[in-house]
């Protein structure tokens, strides 16, 4: 047993702290949305659309208001009234363009599963058995479900007012692609397409609204990665003065980018709340979760690589498209998985001529945003693919072709071909380390023999690049209103315990306990005297939330300056009852120290006591500020990301006869630069692989030509399970960014972004002796025995 | 995702239980483990008037065994079979198959009597029990009948359980000391439906040359392709009497793609499902012939 006290160590940072947040949900004591009754409250279903794109004709709620224990019925004409849309565009992106978006669907529906009506009655039950009674007349119109088939002329508008499906292009060229492909040697290609996925977090998506008629306020409770953005949404949307707007997130179980976007369900049970004076309970329930959560990916990719004889990558080429359902979602956007795509891809490989493409479409299947990795993993994905079969192509070993072409050490800081900013990536190293860490040779011998026998096993690596805590340069010009600083209160209390008040929210990940260990080292505390409050729009300071795998880096770096500031307010008092200068004194362990040689002077807990409640002792003119704020937002004269990378392996085998995959082993190194707690980023790693494994092999959201979602439950879409999962070798390596003090970067989409492109690497590795080559994810056994059976014929 | 209302009635005897069944007919749903009928009802595909709840009817669970049969009480629970030592001596098949039947916590639950009811056509336990020719007990308030487990399925989803019956037993004949058998099935996560699987029973006759050896009897029942389990009767024919070697084997393959009419599902194409047939029938008849000593 190590009972030794964290603060009985050198450094918290960096130690394998166990998350005591994690005890209360261990006892069944978490406290989730819906665990919440309010008194008088109100539970809200909807009608969603069975159809994938119609008119609405009519609306009957007549019986349905006349069934047992409801309430209120609204439709979309009615929330419309208090609640203002919204709108995907974006101010620095003039050709984005996007419909308005009101929380229920107003004239027409476009998705199957779009909110049409919301039901508000006694019970859910009572809720749910009206939506037979509810009578909707539609008028059926043709669905653009097929991307490429979004843009032809002959193709139906969605929103006619745009003119177009199209919501966006965006080209990227860099030195002289044509003539370098022109030029080249060796130039392979290849096509991709990615399902759609979506996230599917264990709590599903819940809101609880209570407005308060009298003093014009309004709570909402709700399972959201970002509190503010929703305190602001309910402000400006619904007219409410924003500091009587209160956005608390309790416990969140999951949330994987989900549940950062603006939802018309959710707002609607807010805008309900308003109309009744009432507080409104909505829990979207799994089926519905499956048509009306964000989904993800959805992608058809082109790409072409230019390689000389001696393997040297001189031209790269990618062109994305992309469909997005039927509206951008608002303030996140939803181009950037393809912008992401054609910035990304092979972004770690130093060629100059480039050109990427991307083009989004609107089309009738339910909104695509932000999910664990956003565009990332598809680049990855096509941009390791390619360099494996440039490699291919001179005869490389493809891990050695990376290295031979991977950014030197000495080109740092680098601008790619893609127009990436890197400050430092350490590539190379996380190559040499994963080459031994999975002891590459031996397993291409091992790999040799098993093909001898007839069995087919491949190896994959990928090289991946995360841009994590998206800075000010980025969000800033959008005009979207979304806030990219983070914030940390401090306060001591009177027994020399601390309260920590974050702007970073917590789904699940351990974000809040990595704070926690910022301020006990900064501080010199233990993390046990320390109690993270976040989630909370009206008590913590302001911020983004988590997303984008930037609570450690930027909240964390807030965390960091209050702790020191407080540290210093501290000595001060400290200093003065001691009759010392505060630069003599030292805070460790909770004891006021000489720094010269560590002697202990003090307790802490008597400062604090003194700072409370003896101020009489202290001299006239010192205030005990023992309550500090502290902002971090990122400098506007530095890129607006920290990029981490990483590399990862798989080692698979592929049954040419069943198609089926079994996993055998999977390793990576990541570098997200200052590591604060080594268990949670390995655990962090080892899940977003899990999830990009998931969305490589199993999951997919299928639809019907009509725009029928197929498989809206979990019997029929497949998550991954632990017993397919192999086992997870991780490492690391560290290099801290020097744009903060803390040196941190983001970890929590690595995992998924370089599972999704390793898994390509290695089925195709499997696959090569055949002539086949997968092209189509997810990897269902019948796509494998597809690019098979191609190579009989 | 709630039921609507419906009465619920915790049956305490059979006779209770099937009275309650001819008084409701089709508006009565029986309640077994739960785990199939739950999911319906939630997501409202079934709207009985009344659940009869059977888990407290005494007698209708567990495995027995007679000189030659063994008997299985429709509550019988999946996690029972798998670990019932009677079923791992007797029924190899069953044996081999119960692993594959859903995750742990479905197991707990799960019976086996519900299972061959629900008659999903991608379930293990209906396509052994047509493998292993087992019969049916059904009582009604009118008496018992029993159906043979081939005359049973009579669709997706159907069988020929009337409305006022209740599955009460399932009799399997003993496996016999040389009967050989195979299951393997084809999933993407353990513990799902199969994509295809393969289920089957083959008795030897002993030549007089050891080498000689051949079928005496064979049983290959295919799951997931057709709306029920599929007796592969003309494949098997055309093996019984022969000894298993490449020739007969890629003769079978091509009977079984006569005999065997996929449907498409979300899991695969009817071509994609009838290769995987084909190459389950290959492992099952390598596997026989193994056994049996004529390809090593
Ligand atoms: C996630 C998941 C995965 C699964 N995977 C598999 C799998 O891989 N393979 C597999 O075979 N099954 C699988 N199942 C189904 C599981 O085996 C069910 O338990 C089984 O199909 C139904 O058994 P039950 O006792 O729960 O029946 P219930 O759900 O109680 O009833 C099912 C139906 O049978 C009727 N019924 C039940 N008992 C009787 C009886 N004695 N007489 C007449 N009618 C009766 C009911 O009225 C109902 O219509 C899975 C289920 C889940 C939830």
């Amino acid at each position: 047993m190590d009972n030794q006290r964290p603060s009985d160590r050198e450094s918290i940072i960096g130690k394998s702290v166990p998350r005591s947040a994690l005890r209360q949900l261990v006892h069944g004591r978490g406290r989730y949305t819906d665990d919440i009754q309010l008194p008088r409250m109100l539970e809200l279903v909807f009608v969603r659309s069975p159809l994938a794109h119609a008119k609405i004709v009519n609306i009957n709620i007549d019986d349905a208001l006349r069934q047992p224990g409801i309430a209120h019925i609204f439709t979309g004409a009615d929330i419309a009234e208090i609640c203002k849309p919204w709108n995907g565009e974006a101010a620095h992106r003039p050709n984005l363009k996007s419909a308005p978006q009101y929380p229920l669907a107003m004239e027409q529906v476009t998705w199957q599963g779009e909110p049409i009506v919301a039901i508000l009655a006694e019970t859910r039950a009572q809720a749910e058995d009206a939506i037979d009674h509810v009578f909707i007349d539609f008028e059926e119109l043709p669905a653009v479900v097929d991307p490429h088939g979004a843009l032809e002329a002959s193709a139906p508008l969605i929103h006619p007012d745009l003119g177009t499906n199209l919501a966006d292009e965006q080209l990227i060229e860099a030195g002289s692609p044509d003539e370098a492909f022109n030029k080249a040697l060796h130039v392979v290609e290849a096509d991709f397409t990615f399902g759609r996925q979506t996230g599917v977090t264990l709590e599903p998506r819940s809101v609880i609204a209570d407005y308060n008629s009298g003093s014009r306020s309004l709570t909402v409770y709700q399972s959201h990665q970002s509190p503010f953005q929703m305190q602001d949404l309910y402000a400006q949307n619904l007219a409410i003065d924003e500091n009587n707007v209160r956005v608390i997130c309790p416990d969140v179980g999951g949330a994987f980018g989900v549940k950062l976007h603006i939802y018309g369900d959710e707002v609607a049970a807010v805008a309900s709340s308003v109309l009744t004076g009432r507080p409104v309970k909505f829990v979207a329930d799994r089926m519905e979760s499956f048509v009306s959560d964000t989904h993800a990916r959805d992608h058809r990719v082109k790409a072409r690589m230019a390689v000389s004889a001696n393997g040297r990558i001189q031209a790269f080429e990618v062109d994305d498209l992309s469909a997005v359902g039927p509206y951008g979602h608002a303030r996140r956007f939803s181009i950037v998985e393809g912008l992401q795509t054609i910035t990304s891809a092979a972004a770690p490989y130093k060629f100059k001529h480039y050109r990427g493409r991307t083009r989004i479409v609107y089309q009738n299947k339910n909104m695509i945003g932000m999910y664990r990795g956003v565009g990332l993993p598809i680049a990855c994905a096509v941009g390791e693919q390619m360099v494996d079969l440039a490699a291919a192509a001179v005869h490389m070993d493809p891990l050695e072709f990376r290295r031979q072409n991977y950014i030197d050490d000495d080109m740092y800081p680098h601008t790619t071909a893609t127009g990436i900013h890197f400050e430092q990536l350490s590539l190379h190293q996380c190559l040499t380390q994963l080459k031994a860490l999975m002891n590459y040779d031996e397993l291409r011998q091992e790999q040799q023999q098993q093909r001898e026998r007839g069995i087919y096993r491949g190896i994959g690596i990928a090289t991946f690049i995360e841009q994590t805590a998206y800075g000010s340069r980025y969000y800033g010009p959008t005009e979207a209103r979304v806030s990219v600083q983070e914030g940390c209160t401090l306060k001591l209390e009177p027994t020399g315990k601390v309260r920590c008040l974050t702007s970073a929210t917590e789904q699940g990940q351990g974000t809040t306990a990595g704070i926690a260990q910022i301020v006990a080292e900064e501080l010199g505390i233990g993390v046990d005297d320390i109690s993270v409050i976040h989630g909370d729009s009206g008590t913590t300071p302001y911020g983004g939330g988590s997303w984008a795998s930037r609570g450690a880096a930027m909240a964390g770096e807030a965390a960091l300056k209050a702790a020191r500031q407080l540290q210093s307010n501290i000595l001060e008092v400290a200093a003065a009852l001691l009759d010392l200068a505060p630069q003599e004194l030292t805070l460790s362990r909770s004891r006021i120290c000489l720094k010269h040689n560590g002697q202990s002077c003090m307790e802490l807990e008597e400062v604090a006591k003194i700072g409370h409640f003896r101020q009489d002792q202290l001299p006239a003119d010192l205030q005990p500020e023992f309550a500090v704020t502290r902002s971090h937002v990122p400098r506007n004269d530095v890129p607006p990301y920290y990029v981490a990378n990483g590399v990862q392996a798989s080692y698979l085998e592929v049954d040419t006869h069943t198609g089926i995959i079994r996993l055998l082993r999977h390793w990576a190194v990541d570098d997200c630069g200052r590591i604060l707690n080594p268990m949670i980023v390995d655990e962090q790693v080892r899940g977003g692989i899990v999830q990009g494994i998931g969305g490589a092999l199993l999951e997919k959201c299928h639809y019907d030509l009509q725009g029928q979602m197929l498989n809206a439950s979990m019997a029929d879409y497949l998550v991954p399970m632990a017993s397919e999962m192999p086992d997870i070798h991780v490492e690391h390596v560290e290099t801290p960014t020097r744009y903060t003090q803390l040196g941190a970067k983001g970890v929590g989409e690595a995992g998924t972004i370089g599972a999704i492109g390793v898994m390509w690497c290695a089925i195709n590795d499997a696959l090569r002796p055949l002539g086949a080559q997968v092209k189509e994810q997810p990897f269902t056994p019948e796509v494998i025995l597809d690019a098979l059976k191609q190579t009989h014929q | 995702m709630k039921a609507p209302l419906f009465d619920y009635v915790n049956a305490t005897s059979l006779d209770q239980a099937l009275g309650l069944l001819d008084q409701y007919g089709e508006e009565a749903r029986i309640i077994a483990g739960g785990q199939s009928l739950m999911a319906t009802l939630n997501m409202r595909l079934s709207q009985p008037q009344v659940l009869i709840d059977i888990n407290s009817i005494q007698g209708l669970s567990g495995v027995r065994e007679t000189r030659k049969d063994i008997r299985i009480g429709a509550l019988t629970r999946h996690m029972e079979l798998l670990e019932s030592d009677i079923v791992k001596e007797h029924l190899p098949l069953i044996a081999s198959a119960m692993p594959h039947v859903a995750h742990v916590a479905i197991r707990n639950r799960g019976t086996i009597g519900g299972s061959l009811s629900m008659a999903d056509p991608a379930a293990e336990l209906p396509a052994c029990c047509v493998a292993l020719d087992a019969t049916f007990e059904l009582s009604s308030r009118s008496g018992q009948r029993v159906v043979k487990a081939r005359d049973f399925f009579s669709g997706l989803y159907t069988t020929e359980r009337q409305d006022n019956e209740i599955l009460t037993q399932i009799t399997i004949p003993k496996c016999a000391p040389q009967q050989l058998h195979y299951f393997e099935e084809i999933n993407r996560r353990q513990g799902d439906f199969a994509i295809v699987g393969l289920a089957c029973t083959a008795a030897v006759k002993k030549g007089l040359m050891s080498s000689k050896r051949s079928l005496k009897a064979l049983d290959v029942v295919i799951f997931g392709c057709e709306d029920k389990p599929t007796r592969l009767a003309q494949t098997c024919l055309h093996l019984i009497g022969t000894s298993i070697d490449k020739n007969t084997i890629t003769a079978a393959k091509q009977k079984l793609e006569q005999e065997l009419n996929p449907t498409a599902n979300l899991e695969g194409r009817a071509d994609t499902k009838l290769h995987l047939a084909t190459v389950l029938l290959e492992r099952a008849l390598l596997s026989l012939a193994r056994d049996i000593g004529t390809i090593d």
